[in-house]
């Protein structure tokens, strides 16, 4: 820039730092500054994959082979359980996309309770909205579930089903999803910094919330005392949403669609204000 | 580069006031008028904070000490402590003290990375660190994706980074190394990179923590160039460096911080030599030793 151009530019931001650690920042500033710095996310995100990726000799192939692989263990347990007896194709293809969506979930819980204390030297030299971090871990979640799409359709073709457009309901459930994920991921991020064994306890808490909800069987033949927690089980209602639209096409009762409202919006405020009201203070956690 | 912050401009007068024209004159009056305005307002500033014994906090060990019934072992820290200065544009800062006298506490502070426990800061312009800890992403990452990283992180648009990458390549002069993992880089090498993206960054505020320290002499030499010329368009500079002998040579002004309180202001060689005296030492080689 010249020194001439240099010497018009007066329209200089100007940040005011004060006293406010507890508490919220001003939100139309931070989400302006997200906002903007959304690139940085997807940036990260994709960064984030070429590692979990470069020292694997099949690389991304690893992206299709680990849902596979994770579907075959769980039906095989599944087949174990109910003693060889008969599933059809339709099963196979709940399964298959209830575990998926499991595992975006999970992964984005487990990615975030990583995403600050991981990049504790980026948080300790430059100054950001620090949701970008929990965000990004969603997006690499996000990144690891796209390559199952296809592996569900074609399950799902070969099972013999036909393509219905209530499937298209499973859109939006998977948005409700991933607003729930963002809110969660932020939260155990926070958490996170204050225990540093968050990410030990985690994979028992999915493994529950797993075996809870409905993945390796319907929504409708959940046992009594699992639909009961349910009511406490945000990801009853999304996992069964979810196999209901995307699998067998019947679309979820307005009462299943306000549960998978006010969970992932409750999930989401809850998250992001426990993130955000700690956030100034993590340089000094680190 | 952050402006997590309320927009307030009382401190820093009016910026329409000073709308420049092309004639040489009004240039000049414009470049006065910047230099004469603040850059950098620190105002009654405290930072405390309490650190923990425990190096890593853990549920298991706060529920054993609740157990135990022992109380949360915390020791507050007093990092900085009522300490308030302004900088004008066009300054190079100094910022000297021991070990632990809260000089990088006060540089991530007006950074916008550590809020302040009591007081306040203002600060004009575009912001760009250089902290000692370097760019800070995963070592497995390449130099490119560092620089791209960075520059997002700072707030530019990928097409701003784009049009900056072989600037701030050719700066840091790595050669191949740039689509490299910066896990195979030295020391050297991270530092001329992290360096050359900071000044790249286009900030009217430059804060660099000892961040120097492990370059060659030919790239200190070529970064004091690029600092003089940042210097020439009225950018300001906070400068913390051990190295007495680069804050005189470099600075135009100084402060002096012990155990958190501001105990000198001035020109760079008052501040250095007072300082010296201080720690009985006179200027010796070790301590004029350079960055």
């Amino acid at each position: 820039m010249s020194k001439t151009a240099e010497l018009e530019k007066q329209d200089d931001p100007i940040h005011i730092f004060q006293s406010n650690s507890i508490g919220l920042p001003h939100l139309p500033t931070y989400f302006r500054e997200l906002w903007r710095r959304r690139d940085f996310a997807y940036e990260m995100s994709r960064s984030t994959l070429r590692i979990q990726q470069a020292n694997t000799v099949i690389g991304k192939f690893w992206l299709v082979l680990n849902p596979l692989l994770l579907a075959g263990v769980y039906y095989f347990l599944v087949m174990v359980i109910s003693s060889g007896s008969h599933r059809g194709p339709e099963y196979f293809a709940h399964l298959v996309a209830g575990i998926f969506a499991f595992y975006f979930i999970s992964n984005s819980m487990i990615g975030g309770a990583a995403s600050i204390t991981g990049a504790a030297r980026l948080v300790m030299n430059a100054s950001f909205p620090r949701l970008l971090l929990p965000i990004a871990a969603v997006r690499t979640a996000f990144g690891r579930f796209i390559p199952t799409v296809p592996i569900f359709m074609i399950f799902y073709v070969i099972g013999g089903s036909t393509l219905k457009w209530q499937q298209l309901l499973a859109i939006p459930v998977f948005g409700l999803m991933m607003v729930f994920s963002i809110g969660m991921a932020a939260f155990f991020a926070a958490l996170q910094v204050y225990f540093r064994d968050t990410t030990a306890f985690l994979p028992y808490l999915n493994r529950i919330l797993l075996y809870i909800s409905p993945v390796l069987y319907y929504p409708d033949q959940a046992r009594h005392y699992f639909k009961l927690i349910g009511v406490f089980n945000p990801l009853f209602p999304l996992l069964g949403a979810f196999s209901d639209t995307l699998v067998r096409g019947i679309v979820p009762s307005v009462g299943v669609w306000l549960a998978c409202v006010a969970w992932a919006i409750s999930a989401f405020l809850f998250g992001c204000w426990f993130f955000m009201s700690r956030e100034r203070e993590f340089a000094v956690r680190l | 580069m952050s402006s997590l912050s309320d927009f307030d401009s009382s401190s820093f007068g009016d910026p329409s006031e000073t709308d420049p024209g092309l004639s040489a004159e009004n240039i000049l009056k414009v470049h006065k008028e910047v230099t004469e305005q603040l850059a950098i307002s620190v105002q009654n500033l405290s930072i405390t904070y309490k650190t923990q014994f425990e190096r890593v906090p853990t549920v298991k060990k706060a529920v054993a000490g609740l157990v135990r019934g022992e109380k949360n072992k915390f020791k507050v820290v007093e990092a900085v402590n009522d300490v308030s200065f302004d900088v004008k544009h066009g300054t190079i800062l100094g910022v000297i003290g021991h070990n632990g006298a809260g000089k990088s506490t006060l540089l991530r502070s007006i950074a916008g990375i550590l809020a302040p426990t009591t007081g306040r800061i203002e600060v004009r312009g575009n912001i760009s660190t250089l902290l000692a800890l370097g760019l800070g992403f995963h070592p497995q990452l390449t130099g490119r994706e560092n620089v791209i990283l960075g520059g997002l992180a700072s707030g530019l648009s990928r097409e701003e980074i784009n049009d900056k990458f072989l600037e701030i390549a050719n700066f840091a002069d790595l050669g191949d190394f740039i689509d490299l993992p910066t896990r195979t880089y030295s020391s050297g090498m991270n530092a001329r990179l992290a360096f050359s993206v900071a000044v790249h960054m286009d900030p009217d505020i430059l804060l660099i923590d000892e961040a120097l320290s492990t370059g060659d002499a030919a790239f200190k030499r070529k970064a004091r160039i690029k600092m003089e010329e940042l210097m020439g368009n009225a950018r300001t500079m906070l400068v913390v460096s051990h190295g007495l002998g680069t804050i005189k040579e470099l600075c135009n002004d100084a402060i002096w911080l012990d155990h958190g309180r501001l105990v000198g202001r001035g020109s760079a060689d008052e501040i250095v030599d007072r300082y010296t005296d201080f720690v009985d030492s006179g200027n010796s080689a070790v301590v004029l030793e350079d960055f």
